[in-house]
């Protein structure tokens, strides 16, 4: 039984959905990330979580009980707005004691735990200090202190770093990390930022048009996205429409290319996503390509490795865009568009013939389209 | 589109479903304050001729009067003559103050406003005092040039004309100003360097972009002209409107027509409220690309300009001050050695002893402060019991309509109210049994508050909406209740905002005449009637100290007022 887990939740204003029959499950301890495009309902989840709105329908279980329809003050979860939500007319400590005096603790535990979770935040001795004059960053400490100050069951942020420079946005991320680890939390994130995601989060959901798109860790999101919103989302990449042949083998499939006609061979992880003799959509990442020049490799590469490796297509280069430490380089290999990013340009210049080869263990499939994609879905 | 989607969802809290109170309250007022008086003043003036049938007829026949006729066109076309004078004053004046700099400019814009604040009843017995055939200006020109008779009478459409725009060109004055400055100076600058000539800049760039603050200036002077009762009663002589016909009908018991002419001021009022809400809503522009915009006001560092803008302002000072001077002057005058002389001759404290030592008279002035300080407490609270209703998850026709019923006893002028609710609780009938408000004390706090709850409710509206949605959420979250969230956040961040309209709705009900003039009873006189009352027995001296009194006491509430605005910015 998951810790946090919400059940088929939708919910509308007005004729618009925000979200549609969303379903997650988040573990006891997990750092869990909402992560999508602005407008793609991660907010109104997270308020729904919070107890700050309410769905239309669906059920919000937290250790198996329903809080659905549960006030947000009864909740117990702490809450990290974007705009941090501070109480002007309340200094630093009274703040950070709001929420323990809402408890009615006596005052010598308020005062202790005021400063235990101002210093965990790195701001003792600031309690007596007004809203207005703290930074930025000390603001955001502030109101993470106050969110943790109530000991939660489930610390929510709400792009808790997004008013914040980028310097101090990456340093706040490895603190943040860090304390919420130490304190065993449980925590949903919700940002719109990739990078941020990744370096917080445990496993990510990625949520588009009020959907869930695909539920995964950073890195298997990004190697494996299961749909093309989440393959087109994250970094760049190239999509590629296929047709896996019949004579395909198990394991190890060959694909037909709808542009350029080309033949690839990609390692098939599980078999329903590419059912034989049915369009389906490739996709690699640029990074993952390498090129050459059509010369040295028709030479070298291509003669000795044509048995092993048969992904290697002959292409044209159309663009090269210089971008500092790499270089992106746009190819037609026969009709079907490329890009490639790479460290070394080996001379190439646009116009110029290449060979370009793409590893198929690094091809991932995406699936045929249409294809109904529930929340929660993991790869074993 | 998720930020539009959340900004609809703001303020999820406050209405906690189970408190369902503060919509309770707000359903009674409403129900009893503003529907039904106004429902029933439309039934009773229909019905009365017919024996207590319902029929249009009776209504008609009064309506179809030459006198209430006459009356109608009266209101209107002196409403319309004195948005024309108002803006003729208030809109240079604007200019002038915002767009230049010159010394003692912030003295002279801060003194601009000032009318506002006075009583229309205090200002009129300023303006006699000050104009009138025996006031100081006439016999001073008198004595000047050796006339028989005085030089002028302060009678008719130009003494009310002259009096309305003294009082109500502040409107104009403030909206432009502030229109003024919320306009990007970039944009006539660009006009500049187009080509354009500072005349073509004015009307084709700066004055269309002003429209929605001169519609809501003409609309707010329109409205308060409408309503205005103290000048045609003093020195209207043959020009009577609307306002003054209702009264003198009461007077006569003629009930039929007062209440016939009650629904056209009324239908008039509303229909001016409609037509100019329209049109402001088709004038309204986007106030594209903000960023960097830049306010410049020009130095009149030296030459003709300075000295002619310093000379104009402090003329203009001068005459803005000088009814309240005069009223100062006379209330310090000693009665009965001032006979033919420009100035009074003697000067005395006994005006204002003999209204402090007479119990009678110095009841008044608790009355007044009672009654307006019950009506102001009473609204600040409904107040928030009313923003809790208007402003919640989303837009809906209810939240609307309250709004609407809110806003109609401040659109309706006084006089209406106060007949609406004399009529409606006159008597027992079906609605309200056996209650009777009418010849109780009660009857004026309870129109007071009518009349000036929708200026607290606008100010606390203002100040929830400005607040972050996101505190009230964060308390939520932290664990607060809902009556915690209200006591420690809501409260503290909307309190001053909140009492400076209080305090702005006590002070305009301290010196209310209009609706007082109708209802009042021996027990609740205000200092109104009091005024009224001395100036009827030329008792000039005392109704003078009263009026000072009355300032002195409003002076005090604004400051109080403008002290607590300025720590809410701070």
């Amino acid at each position: 039984m998951a810790f946090l887990s919400l059940q088929n939740i939708s919910r509308h204003f007005g004729a618009t959905p925000a979200v549609a029959d969303l379903s997650l499950e988040v573990e006891r301890g997990e750092f869990f990330g909402l992560l999508g495009p602005s407008g793609c309902g991660k907010t109104t989840t997270l308020r729904m979580i919070a107890g700050l709105e309410t769905p239309d329908t669906g059920l919000i279980l937290l250790d198996g009980a329903n809080i659905t329809h549960l006030s947000p003050e009864r909740r117990g979860f702490g809450m990290v707005f974007q705009n941090y939500a501070l109480f002007p007319h309340l200094n630093v400590f009274e703040n950070v004691a709001f929420g323990l005096r809402a408890r009615r603790l006596p005052s010598t535990e308020v005062k202790e735990r005021v400063e235990s979770a101002l210093s965990l935040v790195q701001l003792p001795g600031y309690g007596r200090r007004r809203i207005e004059e703290l930074s930025g960053g000390q603001q955001q400490r502030v109101a993470i202190a106050r969110a943790i100050s109530i000991e939660p069951a489930l610390l929510l942020f709400d792009e808790p770093l997004s008013n914040l420079d980028v310097a101090l946005r990456e340093e706040t991320r490895e603190e943040l990390r860090e304390l919420v680890a130490r304190l065993k939390l449980t925590a949903v994130y919700v940002t719109h930022d990739q990078e941020e995601a990744f370096a917080l989060c445990d496993r990510i959901s990625l949520m588009n048009k009020g959907r869930i798109m695909q539920t995964a860790a950073p890195r298997e999101l990004y190697e494996h996205p299961s749909q093309r919103f989440v393959a087109t989302f994250l970094g760049r990449n190239n999509l590629i429409e296929a047709r896996r042949l019949s004579a395909s083998h198990e394991t190890r499939a060959r694909f037909f290319t709808i542009d350029g006609g080309h033949t690839l061979e990609v390692p098939v992880r599980r078999s329903e996503l590419a059912p034989i003799n049915r369009n389906c959509t490739l996709s690699i990442r640029p990074e993952h390509l390498s090129i050459s020049k059509a010369t040295s490799m028709k030479e070298t590469v291509i003669e000795e490795t044509h048995a092993v490796n048969a992904n290697i297509l002959s292409a044209t280069v159309r663009a090269i865009n210089f971008n500092g430490s790499t270089t992106t380089v746009k190819l037609d290999a026969g009709g079907l568009a490329l890009e490639a990013l790479v460290l070394e340009l080996d001379e190439l210049e646009v116009g110029d013939a290449c060979t370009v080869c793409l590893p198929p263990e690094r091809i991932n499939i995406i699936g045929s389209e249409n294809r109904d994609e529930g929340g929660g879905m993991r790869d074993e | 589109m998720n930020k539009k989607l959340l900004n609809l969802n703001r303020h999820t809290f406050i209405p906690h479903p189970s408190s369902l109170i503060p919509l309770l309250i707000v359903a009674v007022v409403l129900l009893y304050g503003v529907l039904y008086p106004n429902l029933y003043v439309l039934y009773a003036a229909s019905a009365l001729e017919g024996g207590g049938r319902f029929s249009l007829l009776g209504l008609f026949e009064v309506l179809s009067r030459r006198a209430v006729l006459e009356a109608a066109a009266t209101s209107v076309g002196l409403s319309f003559l004195t948005v024309l004078f108002c803006a003729l004053v208030g809109i240079p004046l604007a200019f002038l103050f915002e767009r230049y700099h010159f010394p003692a400019r912030r003295m002279f814009a801060a003194l601009a406003a000032l009318p506002l604040v006075l009583p229309p009843l205090v200002g009129t017995v300023a303006f006699i005092f000050l104009c009138g055939e025996s006031g100081i200006l006439a016999r001073a020109v008198q004595w000047a040039f050796g006339l028989q008779r005085a030089p002028w009478s302060l009678r008719g459409w130009t003494a009310i004309l002259l009096f309305h725009t003294y009082t109500m060109y502040p409107f104009f004055y403030v909206l432009t100003g502030a229109g003024l400055r919320r306009i990007d100076a970039g944009l006539s600058e660009a006009a500049r360097s187009l080509g354009a000539r500072p005349a073509r800049v004015l009307f084709r760039v700066v004055l269309p972009q002003l429209a929605p603050s001169l519609i809501a200036a003409a609309l707010l002077t329109f409205m308060t002209s409408m309503a205005s009762f103290s000048a045609p009663l003093l020195f209207g002589g043959e020009v009577r409107p609307l306002t003054l016909e209702i009264y003198s009908a009461r007077q006569r018991g003629d009930v039929q027509t007062a209440l016939g002419e009650t629904v056209l001021l009324a239908l008039l009022s509303l229909c001016a409220l409609i037509f100019f809400q329209r049109y402001e809503g088709t004038r309204r522009f986007a106030a594209a690309a903000l960023k960097g915009a830049v306010k410049r006001r020009q130095t009149l560092a030296r030459g003709r300009g300075r000295v002619l803008a310093i000379v104009c302002g402090t003329l203009f000072t001068i005459i803005l001050m000088l009814p309240v001077a005069t009223l100062v002057l006379v209330s310090f005058a000693s009665e009965g050695k001032w006979t033919t002389q420009a100035l009074p001759p003697a000067y005395t404290l006994s005006n204002y002893a003999r209204i402090f030592a007479e119990p009678h008279r110095l009841e008044v002035i608790f009355n007044s402060l009672l009654m307006s300080g019950l009506a102001a407490i009473a609204a600040l609270l409904w107040s928030f019991c009313a923003t809790a209703v208007v402003i919640g998850k989303r837009e809906s026709v209810w939240r609307r309509a309250v709004s609407l019923l809110i806003l109609i006893p401040w659109a309706l002028p006084g006089t209406v109210v106060a007949v609406s609710i004399a009529e409606a609780y006159g008597g027992p009938n079906a609605l309200t049994g056996s209650f009777v408000l009418v010849g109780t004390f009660w009857i004026l706090p309870v129109i007071y508050f009518l009349r000036f709850m929708p200026l607290v409710v606008r100010a606390v509206q203002a100040s929830v909406e400005q607040m972050d949605a996101s505190l009230e959420e964060a308390a939520g979250s932290l664990g607060a209740s809902w009556w915690r969230r209200f006591v420690r956040v809501r409260l503290p961040l909307v309190w001053p905002g909140a009492l400076a309209g209080t305090l702005l709705a006590f002070v305009i009900a301290l010196g209310e005449y209009v609706a007082s003039v109708l209802v009042f009873v021996p027990r609740n006189r205000p200092i109104s009637i009091a005024i009224a009352a001395e100036l009827r027995d030329f008792n000039l001296g005392t109704a003078a100290a009263y009026g000072v009194l009355l300032m002195l006491m409003i002076a005090v509430s604004m400051i109080l007022a403008a002290r607590l605005e300025r720590s809410t910015q701070s």
